[in-house]
């Protein structure tokens, strides 16, 4: 397996999906500077969460600009799999990639904890009894307009559901996926839940990896 | 080439929480001053910019605020171009 992991300045969490997706998966990983080109050759394409151009305009606006998300752009086209985590989520949404945006926690605050989630859509039933992920965040508060919505729903797109809802997004959506399934966008973090941790359950060291399984299911 | 002076005001559309805007209108609220019923924050923009004539800049102006400048997912943005004063 070859995956690729976009990377801008103030990304944070592109190491950790890296060696996650090498020690973990046992894929051959590129790291992809935000100035480069690409010829679309990996079988997914990740977007990494962190604070890409320090949130300069909207979160992810000035990363959707990038060389690189041009590529990245005819990546999609080809329907390769690309997965954006947290802020790779608002990147995705800033290129247009997938619907709506997101914004502002309803509570104003960053949110730094495990939070219980659900399949949806397509991933109806992927997860176990109990399943959480870590989430990490200040602007993960998703809104689309109401014929977005509609169409979200409609089409399954809305693939990981809060369960209680930590940041007031619309119809509870933690992850969502564009309308051919493609691109997928997360504000949880399964690249942070693949280690046993002080503040987390044995079992939830296996979340993590229970997510990855389920992206690597997207391959061609 | 002419210069000139543009402007781009985005403001978040009124169903859109905008916390800054909440917090000021709070901290008025905590010195007494009740009246201040609403205050929004938005984005001011102010760009130089070189063009044939008024309508080009202003075309150039629309296509970066549409590409980059504002997201219509929530935001809504207001543009001025006018010739740079010499």
């Amino acid at each position: 397996m070859k995956a690729a992991v976009l990377t801008f300045p103030g990304s944070n969490c592109d190491q950790d999906l890296v060696t996650a997706l090498r020690d973990d998966f046992g894929a051959s990983v590129d790291l992809l500077w935000h100035t480069e080109t690409f010829t679309p050759s990996h079988d997914f394409y990740f977007v990494p969460g962190g604070f890409s151009y320090g949130d300069y305009l909207r979160t992810g606006a000035l990363a959707a600009q990038s060389r690189s998300v041009e590529s990245l752009r005819a990546a999609a086209a080809q329907g390769r799999p690309i997965i954006g985590i947290c802020n790779g989520f608002q990147i995705l949404c800033e290129t247009k990639l997938l619907p709506g945006a997101l914004i502002r926690n309803t509570d104003l605050q960053h949110i730094c904890e495990w939070t219980p989630l659900a399949g949806g859509g397509d991933w109806q039933g992927a997860f176990p009894e109990g399943y959480a992920l870590p989430i990490s965040h200040g602007e993960g508060n998703f809104i689309c307009s109401d014929d977005e919505l509609k169409a979200i729903k409609d089409n399954g797109q809305a693939f990981l559901r809060y369960t209680q809802n930590p940041n007031g997004a619309t119809y509870d959506i933690a992850g969502l996926a564009s309308k051919n399934k493609r691109v997928i966008g997360l504000m949880p973090h399964p690249e942070r839940a693949l280690r046993v941790q002080k503040d987390a359950s044995i079992s939830q060291h296996r979340y993590g990896r229970i997510f990855f399984e389920n992206i690597f299911r997207l391959a061609a | 080439m002419k210069k000139f002076s543009a402007t781009a005001t985005v403001r978040f559309k009124k169903s859109v929480l905008e916390p800054q805007g909440k917090a000021i209108q709070l901290s008025l609220a905590e010195k007494g001053s009740h009246e201040f019923t609403l205050v929004r924050v938005g984005k001011y923009i102010e760009v130089e910019l070189e063009a044939e004539n008024a309508e080009a800049a202003e075309q150039k102006m629309k296509k970066i605020a549409d590409d980059m400048l504002f997201n219509d997912v929530m935001e809504t943005c207001e543009i001025h171009v006018a010739e740079a004063k010499t």
